[in-house]
């Protein structure tokens, strides 16, 4: 019986170690909590020592930094929306907004947001977050990031082959007939270009802008509609041109993430790799000594070198009853001067004007100039704010270009199944 | 017997089988822990090895330095301990019950138990949200408790039923006929020999616990109560980048309390398994 009683006083013991908590005191303060999806210390840092500074200044509105994780943020928020219990302020990518700005979980900030931040963001990053007939705003863009070309600069520099700049970018066809000079000057068994193609459709879209493709097209009675062009054929034909028919870009690496792909740059075995702007700060860390690297300018087409971004966002839960101290605090946090604490923080560009013209996001080093130079071509990702995209994306459109990359079909059997079953699914989300 | 005797040369394929199965299991651990030892360089290395050049425990300090993993694995030993032990404790009698007597009642109850475990996540994430929500156990450590009992309480309660009947009920006659009261036949002759199979059980649900991500990701707002495998994913960043040295670290220390539990436990366990593997 005694051993019974320990048991159950133990077993008290520890539940009472986990039971509930409350919101917080009932004493006038506001209580804000702000999910952070921050990851990397520099950024994890800059994001607290910013909540920490807010709170110091403003004692009756306290923000709460919670931790979210990017792995698994749209399923917590939607349950959290469904639920009642999502944070005030939410850090998220614009992709992932649709859908919640749709459902009426998110609030539109137009009559919140202050005329600096307003004025401060341009119109085309406004654009990713902007959603419905009435064109709400339901997230601030405040850091975006372009792809650009990681290269080994020993390689590049040694082949005699020209090096781009953002004044001057390799075509899309000299980009080409590069990776094929730099394949024959690397011996057997190296490869110019490594294309991490794990999530192929975002890397295929977004490039795909500088040639002038669009997929997407909003017809007059609002629908949209899949059409694939010749312009949309360019960027998706050139990778695998380098691929299946030049073979200056190994096959492996086609199911690869961009980390996965970063020992071969290391070890010398693929001279350039495109990646996103903010792998820089894996390089960085991971190279080995005597390593150099250059950042370069992603192929340019048609429209230059425009390409699509779906930039990190903060917006505000509909259901928070403090929305306009959330709309305060995101007016502090997003101050020009702390919008480039977060950008460095998380080797992102701002979307900011103002501080995207801080001298310390046009340095040479780390390639801060080359991104910055190619910022004001970035453009809403197409199909962002397209209903049913995510499922298009998933079920269509990443197998489709995954067996086109690897040269299990042709660019037609590529455009039948992005085209006919792509509108399929899109109209089962446009049915009025 | 003589049809268990093997020659030799198949004995010698038999060991190499279970070598091989044995390498197969370890792989994945062993290379986290390779990987938790490894300096930066070393990961991105195009040739990787097994055995570190350069072990550092790098990894860790930052994985401590960055997180709270002492914080998250205390909270998630609590739930996982509070979860087990309930689970055990209303699972027992309810087995049981269960699996001494039988009847349409509960042929269709083990019916069902068996069907619930097909429900996806999905399925019940919402409304239990919602249930938590209106008891207010949401953002509480309770309530977390309260969902892991509930969702490992189904296979608890049909793994201790197989335990159940393998203890013959005619143990339980001759102690009544020597005069033990229900009470006594259950405490004296019944739950010794259900030892194992209550140990076993408490490890699947204390494992199930340690281990869950997605409640304890939806259920707890607040940063202190969040557990082990919610702050896991902090090292993750957006399209599958990972800070992959500390993520290993710290994945490395989230398996050891799982493992001493194994090893401490390992000769119940087994023998739990054991247990009704031979008609009586």
């Amino acid at each position: 019986m005694r051993r019974l009683l320990t048991c159950a006083a133990a077993l008290a013991l520890l539940l009472t170690g986990c039971t509930a908590g409350h919101d917080g005191p009932d004493d006038g303060v506001v209580r804000l909590r702000f999910q952070s999806l921050a990851w990397q210390k520099e950024s994890v840092d800059a994001n607290r020592q910013l909540v920490k500074e807010w709170n110091a200044a403003h004692p009756d509105i306290q923000v709460e930094y919670v931790q979210g994780s990017w792995d698994s943020v749209h399923d917590q928020l939607l349950t959290s929306f469904e639920g009642g219990e999502a944070p005030d302020i939410i850090h998220d990518a614009s992709d992932d907004l649709a859908d919640f700005a749709y459902g009426g979980d998110l609030a539109d900030l137009r009559p919140l947001l202050s005329e600096r931040l307003r004025a401060d963001i341009p119109a085309r990053s406004w654009e990713t977050t902007t959603f419905g007939a009435d064109r709400g705003v339901y997230g601030v863009p405040f850091l975006q990031e372009p792809r650009v070309i990681i290269a080994n600069r020993k390689i590049l520099e040694s082949s005699g082959v020209r090096v781009p700049t953002p004044e001057r970018p390799w075509s899309w066809s000299e980009f080409r007939q590069i990776a094929q000079d730099l394949t024959r000057s690397m011996g057997p068994g190296r490869y110019a270009v490594a294309w991490p193609l794990k999530e192929p459709v975002s890397v295929s879209l977004n490039l795909g802008l500088s040639a002038g493709g669009q997929l997407f097209h909003r017809e007059p009675d609002g629908r949209v509609t899949v059409r694939f062009t010749e312009a949309d054929a360019v960027v998706p034909g050139t990778i695998r041109d380098l691929v299946v028919t030049d073979r200056t870009a190994p096959r492996t690496t086609l199911g690869s993430g961009g980390s996965d792909t970063l020992p071969g740059l290391f070890a010398g075995k693929y001279a350039m790799v495109p990646l996103g702007f903010a792998y820089r700060q894996q390089i960085a860390q991971q190279a080995p000594e005597g390593f150099e690297w250059t950042v370069l300018p992603a192929p340019a087409g048609s429209a230059g070198l425009t390409q699509g971004v779906s930039p990190q966002t903060l917006s505000i839960a509909e259901d928070s009853p403090y929305k306009k101290e959330a709309a305060a605090f995101l007016d502090f946090f997003l101050r020009p001067e702390n919008m480039v604490r977060l950008a460095r923080g998380d080797w992102m560009l701002p979307t900011g004007t103002a501080a995207l013209a801080d001298p310390a996001l046009h340095t040479a080093r780390d390639g801060w100039a080359t991104g910055a130079a190619v910022a004001e071509r970035l453009r809403p990702a197409p199909a962002q704010s397209v209903r049913g995209y995510p499922e298009w994306k998933d079920k269509v459109a990443t197998p489709a270009f995954q067996e086109y990359y690897s040269g299990a079909i042709d660019g037609a059997e590529l455009s039948r199944r992005l085209v006919a079953d792509g509108n399929r699914v899109l109209a089962r989300y446009q049915r009025k | 017997m003589s049809a268990l005797r093997t020659s030799g040369p198949a004995r010698a394929g038999q060991y190499l089988a279970l070598l091989a199965y044995l390498v197969f299991l370890a792989f994945p651990f062993l290379w986290l822990v390779s990987t938790a030892f490894k300096p930066a360089p070393e990961l991105a290395s195009l040739h990787p090895t097994w055995i570190p050049e350069e072990p550092t425990l790098a990894n860790f300090r930052q994985a401590f330095d960055e997180q709270p993993l002492l914080r998250a694995a205390g909270n998630s030993l609590v739930a996982a301990v509070a979860a087990a032990v309930i689970a055990v404790l209303i699972a027992t009698p309810l087995a049981y019950v269960t699996a001494r007597h039988r009847g349409r009642l509960t042929s269709a109850a083990t019916g069902w138990v068996v069907v619930s475990q097909a429900f996806p996540f999905v399925l019940v994430i919402i409304p239990l949200f919602l249930i938590l929500k209106n008891l207010h156990l949401v953002n509480s450590g309770f309530g977390l408790v309260l969902v892991y009992v509930v969702w490992s309480l189904p296979f608890a309660l049909w793994m201790l039923m197989g335990y159940v009947r393998a203890v013959p009920a005619e143990l339980e006659e001759a102690a009544a006929v020597d005069g033990a009261g229900r009470l006594r036949t259950l405490v004296s002759v019944t739950a010794p020999l259900l030892a194992p199979g209550i140990v076993a059980t408490a490890l699947f649900a204390f494992v199930t616990a340690w281990n869950e991500f997605f409640f304890a990701l939806v259920l707890l707002k607040t940063p202190e109560k969040q557990t082990l495998p919610v702050v896991l994913t902090h090292f993750l960043g957006a399209e599958g980048v990972a800070d992959l040295g500390p993520l290993a670290a710290a994945a490395f220390l989230a398996t050891l309390p799982s493992l001493v539990v194994f090893a401490l436990l390992q000769r119940r366990i087994s023998g739990g398994m054991l247990a009704g593997a031979v008609k009586s």
